[in-house]
């Protein structure tokens, strides 16, 4: 308790230095929460947004289905039948069917997937409801990337271009009923929705389905026909990439906080230097050498401390402020092609703080330890004596 | 009764005295079209909307399912290759010396810009194995007379579902080819032009293909030489003369 009461004591008694140290320690602190909880936000945004939009809460693939091979296409679909047909029916899983088409908005051609979706289905955040089949005409729904790069707009007509289930080009206009908004790009670039039934019939793919998303009702058993994969697996690219953002802003905080702590490490080297007198005058009236180590090393740990309360006072504001306006992000953002909102609302959780808080406060313990085992080699007598040694 | 089925009957004859015909003019059209092998120096003129450009090339072929094709200018072009092997395409690029399977998406991309996808490259079946021909009528087309097919695939298999072509009526040459969808959306012509007679066979020279569904003023193939029935080299055919 001496030592903290001393510790402070002289902490405060060195006045601006004190300050200066603590000031920048405090900024790497409020810098380190603010920029994980933005990641934190962004991937709980992320992730929520990508589960609403595009993966459900688990997904049936036809074992032959790559998401990331078009040419899989060709062959991934079978009929919905017998299990999967039932829990179709229960709600419990939609149906979609997917191939591989050319749009020509304009004239010009662009490269495209044709997705089948049930119009009544509930499961994903698509406005399917939009979908119908008016006086032999086919609505379709699209997003506003794909409405972006195709200048095509609600109400517009676009010719479509398919090849059937035996390679057989077909060609056909559909009316663009609805654009919607998404934050999730993998469901919009270059993707075209239309009626499942109407996909079937053009395609000759009749009762046939690619995938089946799955409700949060949906227990994720085993379908036989069907592989399942499960949220973990579909949001797998979507994590890694947010621990590769963590990975990469790691080098970039640790870098604000060596200042902080060369600073610490400089002004204790600094202290034992100065107040060697003051040493040798702690030895001289009792204090073991030990003693005297850990009084300097919680006088260089408690600038951590104070940097802890006075981040707090500048940084829970600003961190409340964000989290209630958002982070605003550049309109190019989610050209990368991950989902990523307008706004990122940034999410604290307790354990980042924790953790965030436990890295400060050893950090600079160690780095306030270090110049201080010189002092466990000083003779008292030189000490008081104010010698170098 | 004796009339009506005397009527009956004359119908059932000329119908299928003219589906006999059409049978033997697209007979007729694939002999002339297709050789043991070929090797064709072309230049490719590619219409834009804005500007026109022009590729030369070099292709050895045999039968319908390998072909090997050299592009020798433009400069960014050149030494640009590709392969068509048995229903599978590679190219391979100079600029980045790797040899790439076009596949998927890329299939449907145009090649070159032109009005021709790497899948049409693809389809080179003989009509006759794909079609069922009937003659519609005959027609001027220019100032050759022709026979207007009218051809629906028999096959599941077939790109387009149903086409139209303009024979030259002497010559047994196509002059004109009109592709359709399964809707009857049109999606290509062709037009076969500077027929000229090569070692004893009527051959177009000229190809001019458009894309119906883009803009732009379509694509010309010209023939610039061209030999029948050569002897070409097995490596030829190989995904090591891709980098040779």
């Amino acid at each position: 308790m001496l030592a903290f009461k001393l510790a402070f004591k002289n902490l405060l008694g060195a006045g601006l230095r004190t300050w200066l140290n603590v000031s920048v320690l405090s900024f790497s602190f409020v810098v380190i929460v603010l920029y994980n909880g933005m990641l934190d936000g962004w991937n709980r945004q992320g992730r929520s947004d990508t589960i609403a939009w595009e993966t459900g809460s688990g997904q049936y693939w036809h074992p032959l289905y790559d998401r990331y091979d078009p040419f899989s296409l060709q062959d991934a679909h079978v009929p919905v039948t017998g299990e999967a047909a039932e829990l179709v029916s229960s709600h419990q899983l939609t149906p979609m069917l997917i191939t591989q088409a050319s749009a020509y908005p304009q004239g010009r051609m662009l490269n495209i997937l044709l997705k089948g979706v049930d119009p009544s289905q509930k499961i994903l955040m698509i406005p399917s409801g939009s979908l119908q089949v008016k006086n032999g005409e086919i609505s379709a729904i699209i997003g506003k990337r794909m409405a972006e790069s195709s200048h095509l707009k609600k109400g517009d007509r676009v010719l479509v271009r398919w090849r059937d289930v035996n390679g057989t080009f077909d060609a056909r206009e559909i009316l663009i009923a609805a654009v919607f908004n998404s934050n999730v790009p993998t469901v919009d670039a270059n993707q075209i929705y239309i009626p499942l039934s109407s996909l079937q019939e053009m395609t000759g793919m009749l009762g046939d389905a690619t995938l089946l998303v799955a409700a949060d009702t949906h227990s994720g058993s085993a379908i036989k026909g069907w592989a399942y994969k499960d949220t973990k697996t579909l949001l797998k690219e979507f994590d890694e990439m947010i621990n590769a953002k963590k990975g990469g802003s790691r080098i970039v905080y640790l870098m604000l906080l060596s200042l902080a702590l060369l600073a610490i490490f400089d002004t204790q080297v600094l202290s034992i230097f100065r107040r060697q007198k003051e040493i040798g005058t702690y030895i001289a009236l009792g204090m073991t050498r030990m003693q005297v180590v850990r009084l300097f090393t919680v006088e260089g740990s408690a600038h951590s401390l104070l940097a802890l309360i006075l981040g707090s006072l500048y940084g829970i504001p600003v961190m409340l402020f964000l989290q209630q306006k958002g982070i605003p992000m550049p309109k190019s953002a989610d050209q990368a092609g991950v989902a990523i909102a307008e706004k990122i609302i940034p999410f604290y959780s307790l354990g980042m703080i924790v953790s965030t808080v436990l890295l400060v406060v050893i950090s600079a313990t160690i780095v306030s330890y270090f110049p201080t085992r010189r002092i466990s080699k000083m003779k008292p007598a030189d000490a008081l004596k104010g010698k170098i040694q | 009764m004796k009339k009506f089925s005397l009527i009956f009957l004359t119908i059932f004859l000329i119908t299928s005295g003219f589906a006999q015909d059409a049978k033997t003019i697209l007979d007729k059209v694939d002999r002339n079209m297709s050789s043991r092998n070929r090797i064709v120096e072309s230049t490719m003129t590619i219409n834009g909307k804005r500007s026109s450009r022009t590729i030369a090339s070099k292709t050895w072929s045999e039968g319908t399912e390998k072909s090997f094709s050299e592009y020798l200018s433009p400069a960014t072009e050149k030494g640009t290759k590709m392969l068509k092997l048995e229903g599978q395409l590679w190219i391979y690029s100079p600029a980045t010396d790797r040899i790439i399977q076009i596949s998927g998406h890329l299939l449907r991309q145009s090649v070159m810009g032109s009005d021709l996808s790497y899948e049409d490259m693809m389809n080179d079946r003989k009509l006759t194995d794909l079609y069922t021909a009937i003659l519609i009528r005959e027609e001027k087309l220019g100032d050759r007379n022709t026979f207007l097919l009218q051809l629906t695939a028999k096959v599941d298999d077939v790109a387009y579902y149903s086409q139209k072509i303009w024979v030259d009526n002497e010559r047994f040459i196509p002059l004109q080819q009109e592709l359709y969808a399964k809707s009857g959306q049109l999606l290509k012509r062709t037009e076969l032009k500077d027929v000229k007679q090569i070692q004893g066979r009527w051959f177009p020279t000229v190809v001019i293909y458009k894309d119906m569904l883009r803009q732009g003023n379509g694509t010309e193939f010209r023939m610039t030489g061209i030999l029948f029935d050569q002897k070409i080299p097995d490596y030829i055919f190989s995904k090591a003369a891709l980098k040779q």
